[in-house]
């Protein structure tokens, strides 16, 4: 009976395409697919020719961003190609986010691309297609949309963590990245297929509708909960939450540092939207079951991470194990998002939003440094290679500082107030518990960063080290991640008004 | 007799615990094999298992949601092979007969 279903000549009525809506990610594709065709077909550019056309890009699909958040403000959130993509301001809060990440590394790529000798279209293009598919993985309304996000994200990613030819290293940390990823990307992918089980629906929010109008069909059914086990599997690789976290460290070691600024910024921010959307959007009648176990990866992530970054000797390591006690306190927001109640009371969402935007501009400045004093050094980014920075480099010394600082969540930068966002979620949902052990890791962490500032400004460099040279566009790069982190912190109300938008998504 | 017959007539069940079974032996692939080509190998056996999955759903449900996410799924997969082979034959040429557990060069 049930194949009658499929022998039946249904008529196909086509969807509606908001075209205007999802302008951002066309302006991107397109720049992508244009840098990629017209770069083939011409002689090479002039230095800079293929970084313009990507960072105009970004710029345009920006500005489309911003007449979208407009509309949204008047006219309420929407959904989008029957159902498909949300059209809300979550999405472009972090629509922003990623853009804002792009356009600082494509900045900073620029410059490397043209030290290394490589400079061609589909570096640009490789990282124009990955934030599009990082920002269809925050705007998804389907799962299996957003597994397509995820995967064109991810592709590219591999070919970005791979691409420096010259060195073993990055294409250790390539086929590391892949094999894992791969891994990663089958269980979430295992978890959309059970969940579908238990709903009949991958839709967003026909799952939601299936559960309240259900109360059967949610609860206890063993499917449901074994999809949203792998779904959390899925997600807590993507974000490097422990214990999915070993791939971290080794890939962003590996990789070419502007890369590694790529896949903090907006790997992560595509990641976590994308748990967002999963756990509190799509299966809030599930959150008793998933928020205990957050709550677990959010601790163990933030103890782990905080511990192993201090044992390590390599700045990019460190870093790398800084961008997993992160995760673990975004976590703390994820969890605060789990708890009941009005959603105008739950500050989980927003505070999330506003750390993932704080943290992208941050952790891009941090690597930019490293990318500076990396490619003098010939390659070495280990604690060495940084000490006497303060009397080479002053201002860059004191850019790393402003990063650190603010990593380590000192008031008055923008990292203060991100952590103090999510821990407030915390203690307003009354998890006290996590809220401390985030306090003490935040501690823990403190260390790590004095340790990379005492090598800065204490320590005496070798005396044959070369004054790293400070490009144009990389300095702008830093620079304007430095100014934004201070003036965040000194004016945080604007980005926080902003994030409290987020929590009237559509579903 | 006749309910042997009966229990015999496969139902939806069947293929499900089939994909599971063929998930399974997939992760299970990725983490004691060493060969990168293997690893990658098993990583595909476990998308099909979860093609398995969406159409044995669909079926149950009379649903075609299911079988057109295989669609999409298979798309993925075929660019994932793309990416991969990429990799690896980009390794495996600095690096004749290398394996995941010489890749070690990245530790701490």
């Amino acid at each position: 009976m049930s194949h009658a279903v499929f022998g039946q000549a249904q008529e196909f009525i086509a969807p509606s395409i908001e075209w205007w809506q999802i302008s951002p990610i066309l302006a991107l594709v397109a720049g992508a697919l244009g840098l990629l065709v017209v770069g083939a077909l011409t002689p090479t550019w002039p230095r800079g020719g293929y970084a313009a056309v990507a960072v105009l890009t970004t710029i345009v699909a920006g500005v489309f961003t911003l007449f979208h958040w407009n509309d949204i403000a008047d006219n309420g959130p929407s959904t989008m190609i029957s159902r498909a993509l949300a059209f809300d301001a979550f999405t472009q809060f972090l629509t922003i986010t990623i853009l804002l990440a792009t356009l600082l590394v494509l900045l900073v790529t620029a410059d490397e691309l043209y030290r290394t000798d490589n400079d061609g279209p589909e570096i640009y293009a490789l990282m124009l297609v990955a934030a599009t598919g990082g920002i269809v993985m925050a705007a998804a309304n389907d799962l299996i949309v957003m597994f397509l996000g995820l995967e064109t994200l991810s592709l590219a990613l591999y070919v970005l963590a791979a691409s420096d030819r010259e060195r073993r290293a990055s294409q250790e940390s390539g086929i590391k990245y892949f094999v894992l990823g791969g891994f990663a990307s089958a269980f979430f992918l295992y978890g959309i297929a059970l969940v579908y089980g238990g709903f009949r629906s991958t839709n967003i929010g026909e799952i939601v509708e299936a559960a309240q109008a259900d109360v059967l069909l949610t609860g206890d059914d063993p499917m449901v909960l074994a999809g949203l086990a792998m779904l959390i599997v899925g997600l807590g690789f993507k974000v490097a939450a422990v214990p999915f976290h070993i791939w971290t460290p080794d890939v962003y070691q590996g990789s070419p540092t502007n890369v590694t600024a790529f896949m903090a910024s907006v790997g992560k921010a595509a990641a976590f939207a994308a748990m967002l959307r999963v756990l509190v959007v799509a299966l809030p009648t599930q959150r008793d079951d998933w928020r205990p176990a957050i709550w677990v990866i959010a601790v163990v992530t933030l103890v782990v991470g905080s511990a192993l970054a201090v044992v390590q000797t390599d700045v990019k390591r460190m870093l790398a194990y800084s961008s997993i006690s992160h995760a673990g306190f975004i976590l703390v927001g994820v969890e605060a998002a789990g708890h009941g109640g009005l959603a105008a009371d739950n500050d989980g969402m927003s505070s999330v939003a506003a750390y993932l935007l704080l943290y992208a501009v941050l952790t891009v400045g941090s690597f930019a440094v490293v990318t500076l004093v990396g490619r003098s050094s010939g390659g070495d980014t280990s604690l060495e290679a940084f000490s006497g920075l303060a009397k080479r480099r002053p201002a860059l010394a004191l850019g790393l500082t402003v990063f650190l600082l603010a990593q380590a969540g000192v008031p008055l930068t923008s990292g203060f107030v991100a952590k103090w966002g999510v821990i407030q979620a915390a203690v307003e949902q009354e998890s006290y518990v996590i809220a401390i052990i985030a306090m003490i890791a935040a501690v823990i962490a403190a260390y790590l960063y004095l340790r990379i500032m005492v090598s800065m400004w204490l320590r005496e460099g070798a005396a044959d080290v070369a004054v790293e040279p400070v490009p144009l566009m990389t300095g702008f790069s830093v620079a304007f991640a430095a100014v934004f982190t201070i003036a965040v912190g000194v004016w945080p109300q604007w980005v926080l008004e902003a994030a409290d938008e987020v929590i009237a998504y559509a579903r | 007799m006749t309910a042997v017959v009966l229990a015999a007539v496969p139902t939806t069940t069947y293929y499900l615990v089939l994909a599971a079974i063929l998930f399974a032996i997939g992760a299970v692939g990725v983490m004691v094999r060493r060969n990168p080509l293997v690893m990658f190998m098993c990583i595909e056996l476990m998308l099909n298992a979860v093609n398995l999955s969406f159409v044995a759903l669909a079926t149950r449900f009379a649903d075609i949601d299911g079988q057109t996410a295989v669609f999409f799924v298979m798309v993925v997969a075929a660019a994932e092979v793309v990416v991969g082979l990429g990799i690896i034959i980009s390794i495996l040429r600095r690096r004749p007969g290398v394996n995941a557990d010489d890749l070690a060069e990245l530790k701490g």
